[in-house]
């Protein structure tokens, strides 16, 4: 294709990314390097129905007049990836500092907002993004391998999870652990453990929310190695049968090499989506044991009064960052095999 | 085809009916109310709202997330609302950003009936005309506390004691339960127990916190002795979720909000011998203080600045509508209300006994919003035994002064 023909090809779809990622990018980049107004405070006498008091409020005419000048805010620079509620950088060198072992410095890493919650969010993706693939790989195979006659309704029902609202199945499954609700109760008694509680501890709530994104995304990958499992050659499979192949060498040597492309492209999806976890933490009220970096931008977002723009901005990168570097190993080993085929 | 005509009729006769209510004086402008999304003020908005018809427009949005978009609905110019339904905390934004009206002139032309205690002034402007007031206070079962033979407690460390007897007895295994949940919720109960030391959460004059202190430990371990005697999930339980486990009937001592009285004491969701034995009792005191461990709030309404004059006088007299004593006594039992005209039943009497014992108000301060945040994200650790209240104390101010400097309030 010549040259010119080619980029009036692209032009429509770079024009909309352009518009539609690659702007908005870089105006969260350039959000995330500023800071509000100082703002200027005065006291003032308020009266209410509960009587009057001295109180600090805001001087709305001198802050206007601020912010009149530099509408952006502070230039903060990178400020705001280095503080508290972020990288932590003086609060980690504090801690090397004045921990007096490893796991002593562990723990006051662990507890610095960011860290937390890239502590879970990390887990989390490399917990179920594997169990997803070989869950949805197991039943692809046994659901191929039922009669024609209760294909449909098995493929049907097997979906069922993954067209439930996150939140929505989440909360359901909330009040179900709940120790008052069937599956928490049922626990409570086979465990013979009446205080037992999934909402309670941190190990049971991060295993709650495990078992939640694999039960959820299990049918997504199911669906596509489904779909997989339909093209696999036959004639290579009956070789391999007369060869007197046993039904777990097909499975080794000629289904799995097979579907190796729709194993790359499920886990590309599985990483990026579970690396930003955020619902089944809302609708378990989970934020005491879990937090992720999604649910701290949710956080900043939803100050009860105030937004903090800025933080959440700079959260924001740093997710985009995040999936980036979780991305790089898969893509680079798709873009070898890719110039290999081409050579 | 007679039944269609019939309908058609009756759904005429019914806007007839409606409009037939309208007159407040009004003929024109354009009303539109952001308010939260309860009873109570389903009740002062629809009185608005009778105000509408005859070339005044009227549209509401009642909305739990009001808190969320009220800041960015009224700077628009003119503002998508004409008039927003706060609360003590939920003013503090409004007024950062210079966003409302001062009502005075308003109020000596049309607000006659308004009684000195429900205006809102601040800098001696009225910025907000309330109208209902609400406090946690505690919630007791007098049947079980008989049964140990205790009367009803007046401090916090009754309550434990109290609780204590219960667990002892074997009545029940988690007989308090307290808004717990890790967020909101959990910062409150620190806010109401502090108050209850007469301490205060900042330095004078400046927006430096100062709870890392011996008041800040003994709030921490005061909250950890009760929620001791909560369910061990305790760090999920919002009002809906205490509300629930009250009529279940598994609670024998609760401090909840006084709103929820209503809905506590009425025959749904509940059995009589729950309902009939349930006590609304004042804010308990602790160590030693006289000071009530809970927060007053009202609620009322303010009017947006940007928006034309006639749209604020038409807006002020609706609303006005809104909070007349016939609406008052149409939902007496609704909320506390601060309107002439209110007779207290039983379900106000906790807010009133906690009003009446010198409990402070909820502080109207700018950067309280942030400490409430900054409260309700770091304390759950500690009363998981994961933490020290020391560190978990140090945990809050560091997140607070670091959320406080990109709001510009600390440099």
């Amino acid at each position: 294709m010549k040259h010119r023909t080619f980029i009036w090809f692209i032009l429509p779809s770079m024009a909309a990314m352009i518009l539609f990622i690659a702007l908005p990018i870089i105006s969260v980049f350039i959000q995330s390097l500023f800071v509000e107004h100082e703002q200027v405070l005065k006291i003032t006498e308020n009266c209410g129905p509960f009587g009057c008091k001295q109180e600090t409020s805001v001087d709305t005419e001198a802050t206007e007049q601020l912010r009149r000048e530099a509408p952006l805010g502070q230039f903060n620079w990178l400020a705001t990836y280095t503080n508290r509620s972020h990288l932590a950088f003086a609060e980690l060198a504090e801690a090397w500092r004045s921990s007096e072992s490893l796991n002593d410095f562990a723990t006051r890493v662990m507890n610095l907002p960011f860290y937390k919650a890239l502590a879970f969010t990390l887990s989390y993706t490399f917990i179920v993004t594997p169990f997803v693939i070989l869950l949805g790989l197991a039943i692809a195979l046994g659901v191929n391998a039922l009669p024609r006659m209760v294909k449909g309704p098995t493929i049907f029902v097997s979906l069922l999870p993954m067209i439930v609202t996150p939140l929505v199945g989440s909360l359901i499954l909330f009040w179900m652990i709940d120790a008052e609700g069937i599956i928490g109760a049922t626990l409570q008694i086979l465990f013979d453990d009446p205080d037992l509680s999934l909402k309670a501890s941190p190990t049971l709530t991060w295993i709650t929310l495990f078992v939640y994104g694999i039960w959820h995304s299990a049918p997504f990958s199911f669906i596509v190695f489904y779909a997989g499992l339909q093209t696999v050659p036959t004639d290579t499979l009956e070789a391999a049968m007369i060869d007197g192949a046993t039904r777990w060498q097909r499975l080794r040597y000629v289904v799995v090499p097979y579907m190796t492309p729709l194993v790359t492209f499920i886990t590309l999806m599985q990483l990026m989506d579970n690396f930003r976890v955020f619902e089944p933490i809302v609708g378990f009220s989970a934020q005491a044991n879990a937090t992720s970096l999604s649910w701290i931008i949710y956080n900043d977002l939803r100050g009860y009064d105030q937004q903090l723009f800025g933080s959440a901005a700079a959260t924001s990168m740093m997710t985009i960052l995040g999936v980036a570097i979780l991305l790089a190993p898969v893509l680079i080993r798709t873009w070898s095999e890719f110039n290999r085929k081409v050579v | 085809m007679f039944l269609k005509k019939l309908v058609l009729a009756g759904a005429m006769s019914a806007l007839m009916s409606s409009t037939a209510y309208a007159g407040c004086g009004i003929s024109s402008g354009s009303i539109r109310v952001l308010a939260n999304d309860f009873p109570a003020l389903h009740a002062v908005v629809a009185g608005a709202e009778a105000c509408a018809g005859d070339g005044v427009e009227f549209t509401k949005n009642h909305t739990e997330d009001h808190r969320n978009i009220q800041v960015a609905a009224l700077t628009a110019n003119p503002a998508e609302y004409t008039s927003a339904v706060v609360a003590n905390g939920s003013i503090v934004p409004l007024m950062n950003e210079g966003l409302l009206r001062p009502l005075d002139d308003l109020v000596a032309k049309h607000g006659g009936s308004l009684q000195k205690h429900q205006l809102v002034t601040i800098d001696g402007k009225v910025m907000a005309i309330a109208f209902m007031a609400n406090a946690q206070h505690l919630f007791v079962r007098t049947d079980i506390l008989e049964q140990v033979g205790i009367e009803t407690p007046t401090t916090y460390e009754e309550v434990v004691a109290a609780a204590e007897a219960i667990r002892a007895a074997g009545i029940m295994e988690y007989p308090f339960a307290m808004n717990t949940k890790a967020g909101w919720n959990l910062a409150e109960e620190f806010v109401n127990m502090y108050m209850g030391t007469g301490a205060s959460m900042f330095a004078d004059g400046s927006a430096e916190a100062t709870i890392n202190n011996e008041h800040g430990v003994a709030t921490l371990n005061m909250i950890k002795a009760l929620v001791e005697y909560s369910n061990p999930d305790f760090l999920t339980f919002d009002s809906n979720a205490t509300q629930a486990l009250w009529e279940s009937g598994e609670l024998a001592m609760a401090t909840l909000w006084g709103s929820r009285g209503g809905a506590i004491l009425d025959d749904e969701g509940s059995s009589e011998a729950v309902t009939g034995t349930t006590a609304l009792v004042g804010a308990p005191t602790w160590g030693g203080g006289d000071t009530p461990a809970s927060t007053l709030w009202w609620d009322g309404w303010t009017i947006a600045k940007n928006i034309s004059d006639e749209d604020a006088e038409a807006t002020f007299i609706a609303m006005m509508n809104g909070i007349s004593t016939d609406m008052v006594k149409a939902n007496n039992d609704l909320a506390v209300w601060l309107i002439d005209g209110y007779q207290p039943g039983p379900a106000a009497a906790g807010i009133a006994a906690t009003a009446s014992s010198g409990t402070d108000s909820y502080p109207m301060l700018p950067y309280m919003g942030l400490m409430h945040t900054a409260l309700g994200a770091e304390l759950s650790e500690f009363l998981q035994g994961s933490e020290s209240a020391e560190q978990a104390l140090a945990d809050v101010e560091a997140a607070y002064t670091t959320a406080a400097k990109e709001q510009g309030f600390l440099q």
